[in-house]
């Protein structure tokens, strides 16, 4: 009996050696020499793995940002500058800081302000829909209202609100990885910079249709009337193909285009005090009528040293 | 101005759904269902009743309250699993034993997996196979059918048990097979749960089907040539230890299961060849449980096997493509 | 009854051929046509005409943008109003000529006769050059550019002319009607295309739910046979009733018994099919000099009152057509551009017809609505139903997984012909083509890339 037990446990014991030995060998044979500071980059990571810096996962980039020569194109969205702070740290590079970004949902047709002109019965994907057709409503441009964005967020940033038909963004939430903006077939989701706490302006359309037939189709859209390239003061109007576009690096927040938009295409977001259009058009209207005398001056001035 | 509907192509849709489907199965599955009856009496549409009966109301409640789901009860599928599961069972079985058996083809072999079209096993046969191993006796209390208005059913074995507890206690396999001619196991003669009763009525259910390209018939007659092969060459190689082609085809479950149950859609490879090769498996197992296990029957054992290598099966065997080698 | 078709797949809706009696009738010219320039697969067309220019029926008012592109010509006489984006019938805006009508004036040269002319020119390249000058592209859906698809690449022999009168699709008559009533000029096209690509035979393919059509053509052909030895080599085949027959792929297989490759063409096989619609096209331009500025289109469905197959010239606003058989109908919730099993759905009723438009289809919410989505049974029926032999239920899984595109490339989604013949049998009505389709567009991508790497 116990010379039984005895040989039981030799015998497990020499199989168990053996087999230790066996799997050193292994390991050591088919050992992968890594950088140690890509496993050191990856700790500081969000570990997200959202692809929103280009690259497959937080893992691919670090193997990436150790490789490169500098961080200039390599650049984690979600972690932004405190993490990359961190990256720089370890491989002693420099970074440049980059302002934070955010999403920002460039469409702000409404289920009122764009009557429907169609029925959509089919699989519930914006991509699906719009290699079909323009869309359910006389709006070519617009949201197609199917959440690709919403699923395609993977930080729960983005929902749809029932009301409006149109998605909405979590600023708290969102990580300005771009996956919605990639999976928008639209093109209607841009990320912008987020601005001195969080204060945005922006044109929620980007429809490039004519003027009447943009108003009958949306209601809240950009009709390309010029209005406010004529009002800002800064420069920071682009206007092109029928549609206004904020430059987010120049614009100062004045709030002037979007007192004057007539069709309230222009969105400021997080200003501590609700806009006040009146102010705001009385104050544009003195400066105006101020020009105006100026440049009467100016005409009669020459008038008076001819005389 | 009109609303138009847009939706990307084809416009139209087959007049076929998974509720029709269902419901073929249950219409093909009611001949059986009404000759038990008519064999077995009382007994068996308490069986059917209350199979059928928790099978939907335990789909309902779990679909409505543990997954908070919508309600899949309108499928018809439920109908289906109740049946398979009841026509699997002797007529004798108390109530309660089919509403555990219920329980567990519902609950645990359908819902747990995410419900129709999720499991990776048969329901009806997951819930024969738990009573199989847990109810051994009521299991296998068989009656030979006394009828709805005749005498009292008769207690008594299937023709597989009788051979294979004949077998072991000596006797001649001739004198054994003796005792059953084909036409009894045809027309519902014999002893057995009460889908193994009539083959013909399960027969016509299954052309029925085929009638209505609901199923097609390769799983099916794969199992049959196999086991038809396997058990002519045993047989003829010792004939006084094994049963022959003929008595094999139509003894227990052989018909029930190759037509009903190892053809359930979800259960069974999508692919022609991966069902033949799915067939082959089932007659074979079915065959060498028969002849060397120490169950009776194989054929639920074979067809649940067989069902865990769906996925592979899946995996390995395409259906051949236009245009490409 | 004949048991020639395709080796696989196939399904069999409810033909409905309910306008198959309704004769060719030459719809009344609109007061204004919008002729778009994106009529044809390839470049869009580029104007040659300018806003206050007067145009006369048949006079090119755009030149092919590319290599693979078409002439497109003014359907009617008058003065062009403007050269404009107007959206098309899907709702997206396309460059489009605006024509305002006046009178019926052809331009010289065109034979406006119904004279049946039975003797074409030899000379392969003057035929060739007037399916040109004609624009005449492939009128059975995929309007390809005609005159590319009859000059095969060096070194590729065509062994066999196809004349596609499957009209597979239930609902459709154009082509069925077509053969009836001008069945010899589609006979005389046939044997044009057939001098062009100097081939020795040529089929007519007609589905044995049209006996009428089978008969008179066999009618026709031997008339023929007698004026001229021309006409030698040409027959027609009965083919058995089933959906997608008029499938290029499957009709090649059904016919000749082989299988065009993955990403080939039908050439490679020694194959060339062209649609009734365009053997007809073919005729008015070579023996005619009439280009294509007009069409056959069959106007139906139940809930629909007239029925009809018109004859509507390119650029005629649906909602004329429809208005001119007497309105929309109360329970229309759908109108389709095409059949119901590939057509497109009409977004925007003010578009007007292009030159590959077969039908406008009317159904009803009934008929139509898609059911609610269930769980895959793994029932197989759609594989059963694939034409091309590919498992839809996997695609499907694949392209919902995400990111699976090797997978999907693997398993062939690049060869779907979006027949619709998945979607149409599944029993859980799961958007089947819907999500392929979006996939094969991405893989699709993806092997032109590697190509264009490569090069």
């Amino acid at each position: 009996m116990s010379t039984t037990i005895i040989w039981t446990i030799a015998i497990i014991a020499l199989l168990g050696l053996v087999l230790a030995v066996v799997l050193y060998l292994v390991a050591e044979r088919f050992k992968v020499v890594e950088d140690p500071r890509i496993d050191e980059v990856e700790k500081v990571m969000p570990g997200a793995n959202c692809g929103g810096c280009g690259f497959a996962g937080c893992r691919a980039f670090a193997d990436a940002a150790v490789k490169a020569p500098n961080l200039d194109n390599n650049y984690c969205p979600v972690g932004g500058n405190e993490v990359m702070k961190k990256v720089a740290a370890i491989l002693g590079y420099e970074i440049k800081e980059k302002a934070p970004m955010v999403a920002v949902v460039r469409c702000n047709g409404s289920c009122e302000a764009r009557p429907r002109t169609n029925d959509y019965d089919g699989y519930a994907s914006c991509r699906v829909k719009a290699a079909l057709y323009s869309g359910d409503t006389g709006c070519s441009f617009g949201c197609l209202g199917c959440g690709d964005c919403v699923s395609a967020c993977q930080f729960g940033a983005l929902s749809m609100d029932p009301a409006t038909g149109l998605p909405v963004v979590d600023e708290s939430k969102c990580t300005a990885c771009g996956a919605c903006a990639k999976a928008c077939p639209k093109a209607i989701i841009e990320l912008r910079p987020k601005g001195p706490r969080g204060m945005r302006m922006y044109v929620s359309c980007v429809n490039k249709d004519k003027g009447p037939s943009v108003k009958q189709a949306c209601a809240n859209a950009c009709i390309g009337c010029g209005i406010c390239f004529k009002t800002c003061q800064h420069g920071a109007i682009v206007f092109e193909n029928n549609v206004a576009y904020i430059d987010p690096a120049k614009c100062k927040f004045c709030r002037e285009c979007e007192a004057m938009c007539p069709t309230g295409a222009i969105h400021g977001v997080n200003f501590p005090k609700p806009i006040d259009k009146d102010a705001i058009k009385a104050r544009i209207k003195e400066r105006n009528a101020k020009a105006a005398e100026a440049a009467k001056a100016a005409a009669a001035e020459p008038k008076k040293e001819e005389a | 101005m009109e609303k138009l509907l847009v939706s990307p192509s084809p416009h139209i849709h087959a007049s076929v759904s998974t509720k029709s489907l269902m419901r073929d199965v249950v219409l093909a599955l009611l001949p059986a269902a009404i000759v038990s009856i008519v064999f077995y009496g009382i007994g068996e549409i308490v069986v059917l009743g209350t199979s059928v009966i928790s099978c939907l109301v335990l789909e309902y409640l779990i679909t409505k309250y543990l997954l908070k789901k919508e309600c899949s009860v309108g499928d018809w599928s439920a109908v289906v699993t109740g049946l398979l599961l009841a026509l699997n069972l002797p007529a004798s079985t108390p109530w309660w034993v089919v509403f555990a058996g219920a329980v567990v083809a519902i609950g645990v072999a359908k819902m747990t997996f995410g419900g129709l079209g999720q499991n990776v096993f048969n329901p009806a046969l997951v819930g024969r196979v738990f009573l199989l191993v847990s109810f051994p006796t009521y299991m296998t209390n068989w009656q030979i059918p006394g009828g709805l208005f005749g005498a009292d059913a008769v207690a008594g074995a299937t023709p597989l048990g009788v051979i294979k507890e004949g077998l072991l206690g000596g006797a001649q396999l001739s004198d054994l097979t003796a005792q059953y001619n084909w036409s009894d196991m045809l027309f519902a003669n014999i002893g057995g749960s009460a889908g193994e009763i009539s083959a013909l009525a399960l027969l016509a259910g299954f052309g029925y089907l085929l009638l209505r390209k609901v199923v097609r018939p390769y799983i099916t007659l794969s199992i049959w040539a196999t086991v038809a092969i396997v058990s002519l060459a045993f047989s003829l190689a010792a004939p006084d230890k094994f049963t022959g082609p003929l008595f094999n085809l139509l003894a227990g479950g052989m018909i029930l299961g190759s037509c009903f149950m190892a053809t359930d859609y979800v259960t069974s490879p999508m692919s022609i060849l991966g069902g033949i090769i799915f067939g082959i498996g089932i007659g074979f197992i079915t065959m060498m449980i028969r002849y060397f296990g120490s169950y009776p029957e194989g054929m639920s054992f074979a067809i649940l096997i067989m069902n865990a290598t769906v996925p592979l099966l899946n995996n390995w065997f395409h259906q051949k493509k236009y245009g490409r080698a | 009854m004949s048991r020639r078709t395709f080796s696989m797949g196939g399904v069999h809706p409810a033909d409905n051929k309910i306008s198959r009696d309704c004769k060719i009738e030459v719809l009344p010219i609109p007061e204004t046509v919008y002729i778009h320039l994106g009529q044809h697969i390839g470049a869009p067309a580029k104007p040659i005409v300018a806003v206050g220019d007067k145009v006369k029926v048949g006079q090119p008012v755009a030149e092919p943008g590319g290599f693979v592109s078409a002439y497109i010509h003014s359907s009617v006489s008058g003065t062009v109003k403007s050269i404009a984006p107007r959206k098309d019938l899907a709702g997206n805006p396309q460059m489009c000529i605006e024509i305002a009508v006046e009178g019926d004036e052809w331009l010289e040269g065109i034979d406006t006769t119904d004279t049946v002319i039975t003797d074409f020119p030899d000379d392969a390249k003057t035929s060739l050059e007037k399916i040109k000058a004609a624009g005449i592209v492939g009128l059975g859906g995929a309007t390809f550019p005609t005159h590319v698809k009859l000059t095969p690449p060096p070194g590729k022999k065509c062994d066999m002319l196809i004349i596609n009168g499957c009209e597979c699709e239930p609902y459709l008559t154009s082509d069925f009607r077509t053969l009836l009533e001008k069945g010899e000029q589609v006979a005389i096209g046939a044997a044009i295309i057939k001098n062009v690509l100097g081939v020795d035979k040529a089929t007519i393919a007609i589905e044995d739910n049209k006996p009428e059509a089978i008969k008179h053509m066999n009618e026709v052909l031997a008339n023929l046979r007698k004026i001229s030895s021309k006409y030698a080599g040409i027959s027609v085949m009965s083919l058995m009733k089933k959906y997608p027959e008029g499938g290029e792929k499957q009709l090649i297989d059904a016919v000749m018994h082989r299988q065009v490759a993955s990403g080939g063409l039908p050439i490679d096989v020694g194959a060339v099919v062209q649609n009734v619609a365009t053997a007809l096209a073919v005729y008015d331009a070579v023996q005619k000099n009439k280009p294509i500025i007009d069409n056959s289109v069959t106007v139906t469905g139940e809930c629909f009152p007239k029925q009809a197959n018109l004859l509507v010239r390119v650029g005629t606003p649906l909602r004329y057509i429809i208005d001119y058989l007497g309105g929309m109908p109360a329970d229309a919730a759908k109108v389709i551009s095409g059949g119901p099993m590939m057509g497109k759905a009409i977004a925007n009723l003010d578009a007007a017809t292009l030159k590959g438009t077969s039908a406008l289809l009317f159904l009803t919410k009934k008929q139509t609505a898609r059911g609610k989505e269930g769980n895959c049974i793994r029932c197989g029926k759609c594989a059963e139903a694939c034409p091309m032999g590919l498992e839809p239920f996997l695609l499907n899984r694949l392209s919902r997984a995400g990111g699976m595109l090797d997978q999907l490339e693997k398993n062939a989604v690049q060869d779907c012909i979006e027949c619709g013949c998945c979607l149409y049998s599944c029993p859980a009505n799961i958007p089947l083509l819907d999500v392929i389709r979006q996939s094969k567009a991405q893989v699709m991508g993806v092997i032109k890339a590697r190509a264009a790497a490569k090069k």
